[in-house]
């Protein structure tokens, strides 16, 4: 259902402050989301002030050196920190992205860094991802095949088929996408997104999938695909550059096209 | 408390297997009304700015008066498939759901039919 307003115990108040250490020069000011659901106080804002002469350069780095040397209760997800696991999403400055590969100097001012949006919060940066992995598990993401795989040799595929996977596969599924787009803030019990939209896509298009007509079946539904109304968000955000709003546009086609012959 | 599984959840009641058909009638009805556009907009501009009875010739004139009743049955049918979407979108109550988008749909029919019966006065009373 549609929220505009945020519930009481939502709302933001003014967290605790951090100075930078004496004698920094290169100063930069990171205003992080805090949240503990222990304490049943309200999320608040904790500012942190850190010498950039004693910090990588990417915000991952920053709240990494938050964590080991300012304040170690900060929490959040990180695992690779190259922008493949897809850990480390969340807001900065108000657009998703993978912390791990957004340079602090592509900022100006002072970075604001909230948890992904519109998702339940279990503590600080960490966004509840038990429903879009169910969203996920529900498009069966493997190969199904009627076929037995040849004896001697793996199922092939022409170059050109292989190329169809460009854009698809580099998908990391850090829900950059699905929680930038209002149509899934407003419906995402029913709503897939576009982060998994474009994996289903991505089986439509296998050419060694022999599953396309039933996976079609399952995602045509005015909720589980046509809530897209192409606001393109998904496209601005993904931090690999990758666009789903193009993946879901597909599958309207292969529909249409089906229906139409 | 609920013991279902997030995929339990997720699957729900399954896909209704439509919602191709409403998606791509309504963008052929919003490429249809862009060339029939022309005729409301020569109508309106008659209607402000010539007398009645020039209103009434041009509008006899049949190319017209079928394009100014096809205009209103998809632009009618476009308002009412689009209307659709976005009380889907913002109003989670399925019983509300329901009335809503069928009362729409209702007031947009009388709404079209309303149109008709006066263009047809107009075509066979002047």
């Amino acid at each position: 259902m549609a929220e505009f307003t945020l519930p009481k115990n939502s709302q933001l108040i003014a967290g605790k402050s951090y100075a930078a250490p004496t004698g920094a020069t290169n100063v930069r000011r990171f205003e992080v989301y805090r949240w503990d659901p222990d304490s049943g106080e309200n999320p608040r804002i904790d500012s942190y002030e850190l010498d950039m002469d004693d910090c990588g350069p990417m915000v991952l780095d920053a709240i990494l050196k938050i964590k080991n040397d300012v304040d170690t209760t900060l929490t959040f997800r990180r695992s690779c920190r190259e922008g493949v696991c897809g850990s480390c999403a969340m807001t900065v400055n108000g657009k998703n992205t993978l912390a791990c590969t957004k340079a602090i100097d592509s900022y100006s001012g002072s970075i604001k860094i909230f948890p992904l949006p519109h998702m339940q919060v279990v503590k600080d940066l960490v966004a509840d991802m038990t429903h879009f992995y169910a969203q996920y598990a529900s498009i069966q993401p493997w190969i199904a095949t009627q076929t037995p795989a040849p004896a001697d040799r793996e199922r092939l595929q022409s170059k050109e088929d292989r190329e169809k996977l460009d854009g698809l596969y580099e998908c990391v599924l850090c829900a950059c996408c699905s929680t930038s787009c209002p149509s899934y803030w407003w419906n995402s019990e029913r709503y897939l997104g576009p982060a998994v939209l474009l994996q289903a896509y991505r089986w439509l298009v296998d050419s060694r999938d022999e599953n396309t007509g039933a996976r079609l079946d399952d995602l045509e539904d005015p909720f589980k695909l046509y809530r897209c109304h192409t606001i393109m968000n998904c496209t601005d955000t993904c931090p690999k550059g990758l666009n789903p709003a193009k993946a879901i546009a597909e599958t309207k086609k292969l529909l249409v096209q089906r229906k139409l012959g | 408390m609920d013991y279902r599984s997030p995929l339990a959840k997720v699957r729900g009641l399954g896909s209704a297997k439509s919602g191709t058909s409403h998606w791509w009638m309504q963008r052929v009805s919003a490429v249809a009304l862009i060339p029939l556009s022309y005729w409301l907009i020569t109508f309106l501009d008659l209607s402000f700015h010539e007398p009645y009875q020039q209103l009434v010739v041009w509008l006899i004139l049949p190319i017209n008066s079928v394009c100014i009743i096809a205009w209103v049955l998809i632009a009618f049918y476009h308002a009412a498939l689009g209307l659709q979407v976005v009380i889907e979108d913002y109003v989670a109550n399925e019983g509300v759901k329901i009335i809503v988008v069928w009362t729409v749909n209702i007031i947009f029919f009388m709404l079209a039919l309303a149109a008709l019966v006066a263009v047809f006065r107009i075509l066979l009373m002047g």
